[in-house]
């Protein structure tokens, strides 16, 4: 039996990476990508817990915050297409119009 | 208390009967008929005249004595004051009429001759625009005049002066759109009214010496305050009444009025400036001669202002061209008579004048007005002659009127100006120079009298082709008026036959309650002088007949001669014609002074009142304007600059928090997140 | 319970790895291809704990929809331009920290809460038949936020539309 303490250690580390990259990227599109790799540390982790507590409602909220990525995903897309049709750009600090 | 007989009783609608229908030309008299006008002023004039004659005839049968008071009202009250002697005095100026003998002679002459004069206007006036005002000034002018003469108290009379004076006013400028009238106008008011001031200081005095202003009542302070004859304070009183008579009686220096006025209607000259207003000055000296007997010195200067008056205004009117100038000139000297009679002490000889004048000399203003009518307007009596055969009515009325200002035995003017003459010679205050002084006068008078005479109707007509076609006899309206007139100038003197030719001189009698004891003294020395008396008459005849004849001679046989006399005598007669300079000497002294001190008056307004206080204060305002522009600007705007200044410089640290960059939020999120868990993990 | 763990630790390194390198990498297309992979390492995870219905979905939703999607915008977009460019911002020295120190901070606590994991050994039976009881939780006991869930995507599906529309 692998101790849960393992999955929840990489699940943080997944977590980790993914907001580095959040954080780091000026790519917008791998700014997406690393929010898809922080939803699913965090799978990782629901689905852990309902294995360990016989819970089914882990896997249930899991598939939910699959078809919610999914969602996010299409219009965060979209939205990047939009802004790249105006401004040429998929670098997120090239775009500051809310600058002081 | 009996009760007033009935025309006494009513004695207030005298004055008003004019009052109201001039209120009435004031309020509608646009509107109305010419007609109606005619017959609504005439009318209550002729009603006044009535009313005269009624409360002369219950005056006659009056029992006890003869006077009569009818107050209307309270007007004045003048409270309690210490008069100069220390007594304590209130009075009160009513609006109160008294009927005398003198206030009903007054009365009869003036609605009468007014009356007259009114009808005349109706056909002189006819064609004149403006007509309900001319009617509307005439009546007011009748209203002030009777209140004049009736009233009970000098405050009262002084109001009909001051009415009087406005109507001389209107009625010389009623021609107001030529400048010359307007001129006129204005010189007859201020010059009127330097007279009233002095009118005005005497009544003051009167009430603060004597502490009452009523007619009977001053007799009566006079006696009881004990004022002695001379006494400093009545002298005063009666010369300061006098300086008011001299600007309304046209005496000198205050004449120089009248010869102006005559710039108004020929109507207007009759009845104002001949018949009545300027003789208000004679009746107000009269009427005060309790006042005037005890101030003999007082007395003396109205005799030689009278009489130089007299003499001066003549020579004057020796060589004038205006036949109404003439007429102006020959008022101011037989007013100067009437004083003359009053210094003297004759003061019903001076009332018996003015009555006798008002007569011949409404007749002979009348008469010219008939003239001037008939020549389409022509003045000048160099362009008139041969008029005798073409306007008979005018031209015979006018020779009687000139008869009798000139003195002829039988005709008014010899019996009132005889009697003048007399006075002033044998009576108590009389004066040889004062009477030869009249009888020069007297000369003077016929000459340029005569001389109007002759020139106006008789020899060669001088005057051109179209006025000839237009000459006509004024209509009846104006004809009859001068028909009774002459009638007047005849048969108004038979009621002052002296003794000494027989009559009973029923004038002096009748004002002898009023006159009282002069009249007694005069009589007295007339017992003394018959022949005297008659010795003078004779040869102011003579002298009168001597003046006409010259004036025979010198214009209607050698008409040459008059030519080369102002030749030989050019700076003479220049002086006579320039009216001795008096005019452009008043203007050098007092005219361009006063508008000098105005000129001045206006430079201060301009320059100090507008120029530091109407500009100043706008320059002030301004001034304090843009300093509280400038506080608003710098100080209050500083401020408020600075507050945002501060809150800039505050924020800008704050500000860069805000770089756009969405990762930066980000970033700062996990730092809270670090910051909480740690946080908890390190508790 | 060797080849457990030996495949817990392949899975384990294998979508380490694949993160660490979605992270770093120059070219989208690149990071896409190791973040797929990432996804079915992690689908590993899922079935090793026995949780097939959700690695089935996460393999054909995630995998087969997310990403084909992410692909073909990446293709639109065209990113050559941004391959040339520098690709990580001023920022990046700070947010590793930060990062860093957030991890270190979970891993503490991980390790001071050490006893409350000490759960008792599950069964392998637990949650099986693992398709039947998702379903069965999803349309009974869990219907309202699956209705919600699917008006969410439509929503989703609209606003994509507009905001990709070239005019609106």
């Amino acid at each position: 039996m692998i101790p849960t303490s393992n999955y929840l250690m990489l699940s943080a580390v997944l977590f980790t990476i993914g907001v580095i990259g959040v954080l780091t990227r000026r790519n917008i599109v791998i700014i997406l990508m690393s929010i898809e790799l922080i939803l699913n540390a965090v799978n990782i982790n629901l689905v852990v817990f309902s294995r360990q507590l016989g819970s089914v409602a882990g896997q249930v909220f899991a598939i939910f915050i699959i078809t919610d990525a999914a969602a996010e995903v299409v219009v965060g897309l979209g939205i990047l297409i939009a802004l790249f049709r105006n401004r040429e750009t998929v670098n997120a600090d090239e775009i500051d119009l809310l600058k002081w | 208390m009996n009760p007033l007989p009935f025309f006494i009783d009513k004695l207030w609608l005298i004055p008003l009967f004019p009052a109201a229908t001039a209120l009435l030309m004031l309020l509608s008299g646009r509107w109305l008929q010419n007609r109606l006008i005619s017959l609504l002023c005439c009318g209550s004039v002729f009603l006044s005249f009535l009313f005269s004659v009624g409360a002369f005839w219950q005056l006659l049968s009056l029992p006890g004595e003869r006077i009569a008071e009818k107050i209307l009202f309270d007007w004045i009250p003048a409270g309690s004051f210490l008069t100069s002697s220390g007594h304590l005095s209130s009075f009160t100026a009513q609006w109160g009429f008294l009927l005398d003998p003198l206030s009903a002679v007054m009365i009869l002459v003036v609605s009468g001759v007014g009356f007259i004069i009114h009808v005349y206007s109706i056909g002189y006036m006819g064609h004149e625009g403006g007509y309900y005002r001319f009617f509307g000034f005439l009546n007011l002018f009748m209203f002030s005049m009777l209140t004049l003469v009736l009233a009970n108290n000098i405050v009262l009379m002084f109001v009909g002066w001051e009415g009087v004076g406005l109507c001389s006013y209107l009625l010389i400028g009623f021609y107001f759109l030529r400048r010359s009238a307007a001129d006129a106008g204005k010189k007859a008011f201020i010059v009127n009214r330097i007279g009233d001031s002095g009118f005005l200081l005497g009544i003051f005095l009167i009430a603060t010496t004597l502490g009452t202003i009523n007619f009977r009542q001053i007799p009566l302070a006079l006696e009881e305050m004990h004022f002695s004859v001379g006494a400093p304070v009545i002298t005063a009183i009666t010369l300061l009444l006098f300086v008011g008579a001299i600007g309304k009686s046209a005496q000198l220096p205050l004449y120089v009025w009248l010869p102006d006025a005559m710039e108004g209607p020929t109507p207007v000259s009759a009845l104002i400036h001949a018949a009545t207003m300027v003789t208000a000055g004679v009746y107000m000296v009269a009427r005060n001669h309790a006042l005037y007997s005890l101030a003999p010195t007082t007395m003396h200067v109205v005799a030689v202002v009278g009489a130089l008056t007299a003499v001066y205004a003549a020579s004057m009117g020796l060589v004038q061209n205006d036949i109404k100038r003439v007429l102006a000139y020959s008022t101011i000297s037989q007013l100067g008579y009437m004083f003359l009679a009053c210094g003297v002490g004759a003061f019903a000889a001076g009332i018996f004048h003015l009555s006798t004048h008002a007569y011949f000399k409404a007749l002979l203003f009348l008469g010219s007005g008939s003239v001037i009518h008939a020549l389409g307007g022509e003045q000048d009596i160099r362009k008139m002659g041969g008029l005798w055969k073409k306007i008979p009515v005018t031209a015979k009325t006018f020779l009687v009127a000139a008869l009798a200002i000139a003195g002829i035995p039988g005709l008014s003017g010899f019996f009132s100006k005889d009697e003048i003459l007399w006075q002033s010679f044998a009576g108590p205050l009389g004066n040889r120079a004062l009477w030869a002084i009249g009888v020069l006068t007297a000369g003077m008078t016929g000459f340029y009298m005569f001389r109007l005479v002759f020139k106006t109707f008789f020899g060669q007509p001088r005057y051109s082709h179209e006025v000839d076609h237009h000459i006509h006899e004024s209509p009846r309206s104006m004809t009859i008026p001068l028909v009774i007139l002459a009638f007047l100038s005849v048969a108004g003197g038979w009621v002052g036959i002296p003794a000494v030719l027989g009559g009973s001189n029923r004038f002096e009698h009748f004002l002898q309650p009023v006159f009282g004891r002069r009249a007694d003294v005069v009589l007295a020395v007339n017992m003394h002088a018959h022949t005297q008396e008659i010795q003078l008459m004779i040869f102011s005849v003579l002298v009168a007949v001597l003046g006409i004849f010259l004036a025979y001679y010198f214009y209607l046989r050698r008409t040459d001669a008059p030519e080369k006399l102002v030749a030989r005598f050019s700076a003479g007669y220049r002086l006579l014609y320039r009216k001795y300079y008096v005019d452009e000497v008043y203007d050098v002294l007092f005219v361009n002074r006063f508008k000098d001190a105005g000129t001045a008056l206006a430079a201060f307004d301009l320059g100090v009142i507008d120029g530091w206080g109407v500009d100043g204060s706008s320059w002030l305002t301004r001034f304090t304007a843009s300093r509280s522009m400038w506080t608003d600007n710098w100080i209050v705007d500083g401020a408020v600059r600075a507050f945002g200044f501060f809150v800039r410089l505050l924020s800008y640290p704050v500000r860069m928090i805000q770089a756009g960059f969405v990762q930066g939020y980000a970033l700062s999120i996990v730092l809270g997140v670090l910051l909480l868990l740690g946080y908890y993990l390190l508790r | 319970m060797l080849l457990t763990q030996a495949l817990f630790y392949f899975f384990a390194v294998l979508a380490v790895v694949s993160a660490i390198l979605v992270i770093t990498r120059r070219n989208a297309v690149h990071s896409a291809i190791f973040l797929i992979q990432a996804l079915l390492a992690i689908a590993g995870i899922f079935l090793q704990l026995q949780a097939e219905f959700l690695a089935a979905v996460q393999v054909i939703l995630y995998v087969g929809g997310i990403m084909v999607l992410f692909l073909f915008v990446i293709m639109l977009v065209n990113l050559d331009i941004a391959v040339r460019q520098v690709q990580f911002n001023r920022q990046w020295l700070l947010a590793i920290v930060t990062a860093l120190v957030v991890a270190a901070e979970v891993g503490y606590g991980l390790y001071r809460g050490k006893e409350a994991f000490q759960f008792p050994a599950a069964s392998p039976d637990i949650l099986q038949p693992n398709a039947q009881r998702v379903g069965l939780a999803l349309f009974q006991n869990y219907m309202l936020p699956f209705e919600i869930a699917s008006i969410l995507l439509l929503v989703a599906m609209i606003g994509a539309v507009v905001m990709a529309k070239r005019r609106l």
